[in-house]
């Protein structure tokens, strides 16, 4: 049970994975859109995640560096996001995203 | 310096941010998936400092933890969420939703189990006490152009704020 007791770069893999398919789960079937936005969180840090373990395994330091880009993204991200989220919410007066139809065929 | 229960703290740690992560997705309160998304943040800080990161760790803090949640909380403020709390949760594509997600997750065990075994057993020792000062020539020498464009979207994310949230242009 060498597995179990030394962790590996696999398991820290393996948590971000679970923490992308929950990010994912959460932004296809959730309305709300600001639940949808943070689940949009969920799966960028679950790529830090897989970026700073990747760094740890090959000894380097470009994958911390990446990661402190992909926050910066992330925060440029929510930041815009939640904009258009008080745009719509002061035109629609909801956060409902199956109201965010004007573009649908 | 050798760490300390390394593996108990990470079934731990990971336990607290995946359970944060549930929560996060299946509260009908946004106030509450704010909050259980910056325990799972927390959770997630500690495992930095597990992997030698404690640069990433603080940035993840004081910037994820600190900075972006506080924007969520206000945004929920402005927003009212008494009717969205009333109304049918999930749309009405859940069930093919998360369909996709369960393949794609058997998807990465299948690519997990196929190649795992060409993963180092032993992590490269790291040193431990000028990680901020690598990062920081790095991100000012090797890393200077990505520097100025990352700072030229944060400039363009601020106007771009400014002018959705406002009322009238």
């Amino acid at each position: 049970m060498g597995s179990m007791l030394h962790i590996t770069t696999l398991h820290y893999l393996v948590l971000g994975a679970g923490l992308f398919l929950l990010g994912v789960i959460g932004v296809l079937t959730r309305r709300n859109v600001v639940i949808v936005l943070m689940s949009i969180e969920l799966i960028l840090n679950a790529v830090n995640l897989n970026l700073v373990a990747f760094s740890r395994m090959w000894g380097g330091l470009h994958g911390q560096v990446f990661t402190i880009f992909v926050i910066t993204d992330a925060a440029a991200e929510a930041a815009v996001g939640l904009g258009i989220l008080i745009a719509f919410f002061r035109n629609k007066e909801t956060v409902n995203l199956d109201d965010v139809n004007l573009l649908k065929w | 310096m050798a760490p300390v229960a390394t593996p108990f703290f990470f079934y731990l740690l990971g336990g607290i941010m995946l359970l944060g992560g549930i929560l996060v997705i299946t509260r009908r309160n946004p106030v509450h998936s704010a909050l259980a998304l910056i325990v799972t943040l927390l959770a997630q800080a500690s495992i930095y400092l597990m992997l030698y990161a404690p640069f990433v760790a603080g940035v993840q803090i004081i910037l994820y933890a600190g900075g972006i949640m506080v924007l969520f909380l206000f945004v929920i403020m402005l927003v009212s969420i008494d009717r969205a709390g009333k109304e049918r949760q999930l749309n009405s594509q859940w069930i093919v939703g998360t369909i996709a997600a369960i393949a794609l997750g058997g998807l990465f065990i299948a690519v997990y189990a196929k190649g795992s075994g060409i993963f180092p057993e032993h992590a490269l020792p790291m040193v431990e006490n000028d990680n901020t000062q690598n990062i920081a020539n790095m991100l000012y020498g090797q890393y200077m152009f990505a520097f100025e464009i990352a700072s030229l979207l944060l400039l363009v994310a601020i106007i771009g704020a400014v002018v959705m949230a406002k009322k009238k242009i």
